[in-house]
């Protein structure tokens, strides 16, 4: 069902999105963003032997903040602003917690935006991918 | 890992200047490679009927997809598919990179079908310390997406840290 605007208040949570990216979706992300930074997919690239393991691509993660917001948003709204800041690594095959809140909600000049704080928060407890985001709803 | 970095005159005069446009084009098939690659399970994605009845032209480009730049070997980067040489060249001799974070301003509607001219600029320059590799260099490019009636639609701005 498509998001309205009565269907949500401030302070509201999205539903939370549990991601564990494998090799194998980040070969798939790769492809499909154009990305083949190897360390991202290959383990004997220095850079990877450096830091110890292959990273998830902080576009992946980016991305899938962006499927957050679309999944809630369910096509009853765009995404006019989406933006994160990549602080942490975050390793192939470990859980991730995808995270929404929704700050504000304003109407001005017949446009109804509301303003999200977005996370992807590791097994760790830790936010590795703090971001946000403005949507504006259709209807 | 460099002990300490400076931006000299010959990096700060890249900072402002556009490059020459390049293509970037959104297909059925670009968009479903980038859906699948995220893990979408949402047919509008996927399905031009799904898409449709969403009330869409055509396969909608996921949040964070703006087309795939036309790929071309020896005019392309073979790791990061984007062009080579459409601008000036940064020089900074450092051999690791690392996203630091993204921002994208969408303006319009972008689908399956759309063919996007894209310009990007280095609109920024700093050094900053990190604990796990010393020093950085903060390099922020400002990319335009402008659709083929002209449109601008979207902005990206986009932080490299390289050490």
């Amino acid at each position: 069902m498509p998001l309205t605007w009565d269907a949500f208040k401030e302070g509201d949570e999205l539903p939370v999105r549990l991601k564990a990216p494998g090799v194998t979706q980040l070969v798939k992300y790769a492809a499909g963003s154009g990305d083949f930074n190897p360390l991202h997919h290959d383990f004997a690239f220095p850079q990877s032997q450096a830091i110890g393991s292959i990273i998830v691509h902080g576009r992946f993660k980016y991305a899938a903040l962006g499927e957050l917001v679309s999944n809630w948003l369910d096509h009853g709204g765009r995404i006019v602003k989406l933006a994160c800041q990549y602080r942490g690594m975050d390793l192939p095959d470990r859980e991730m917690t995808l995270r929404g809140r929704v700050v504000r909600k304003l109407e001005q000049g017949g446009r109804r935006q509301a303003v999200l704080e977005l996370s992807v928060t590791n097994a760790d407890g830790q936010n590795t991918t703090p971001g946000s985001a403005v949507v504006e709803l259709r209807g | 890992m460099a002990e300490t970095i400076e931006i000299t005159p010959a990096m700060q005069a890249v900072v402002g200047v556009d490059s020459a446009p390049w293509a970037f084009e959104v297909t059925t098939t670009s968009v479903r490679a980038f859906a699948r690659g995220v893990g979408y399970t949402d047919p509008v994605y996927f399905d031009e009927a799904a898409a449709r009845a969403a009330g869409y032209r055509s396969l909608p480009c996921p949040p964070t997809y703006l087309g795939t730049p036309v790929f071309i070997p020896g005019k392309s980067s073979d790791t990061f598919s984007a062009p080579l040489d459409t601008g000036p060249r940064l020089r900074h001799g450092l051999a690791n990179v690392l996203d630091g974070g993204t921002e994208t301003e969408y303006f319009a509607d972008v689908c399956a079908g759309d063919r996007l001219s894209v310009t990007t600029r280095v609109s920024d320059l700093s050094v900053k310390k990190s604990r796990a590799t010393g020093q950085m260099l903060v390099v922020t490019n400002t990319t335009t997406y402008t659709n083929q009636d002209g449109v601008v639609v979207a902005v990206q701005r986009g932080q490299g840290l390289y050490y």
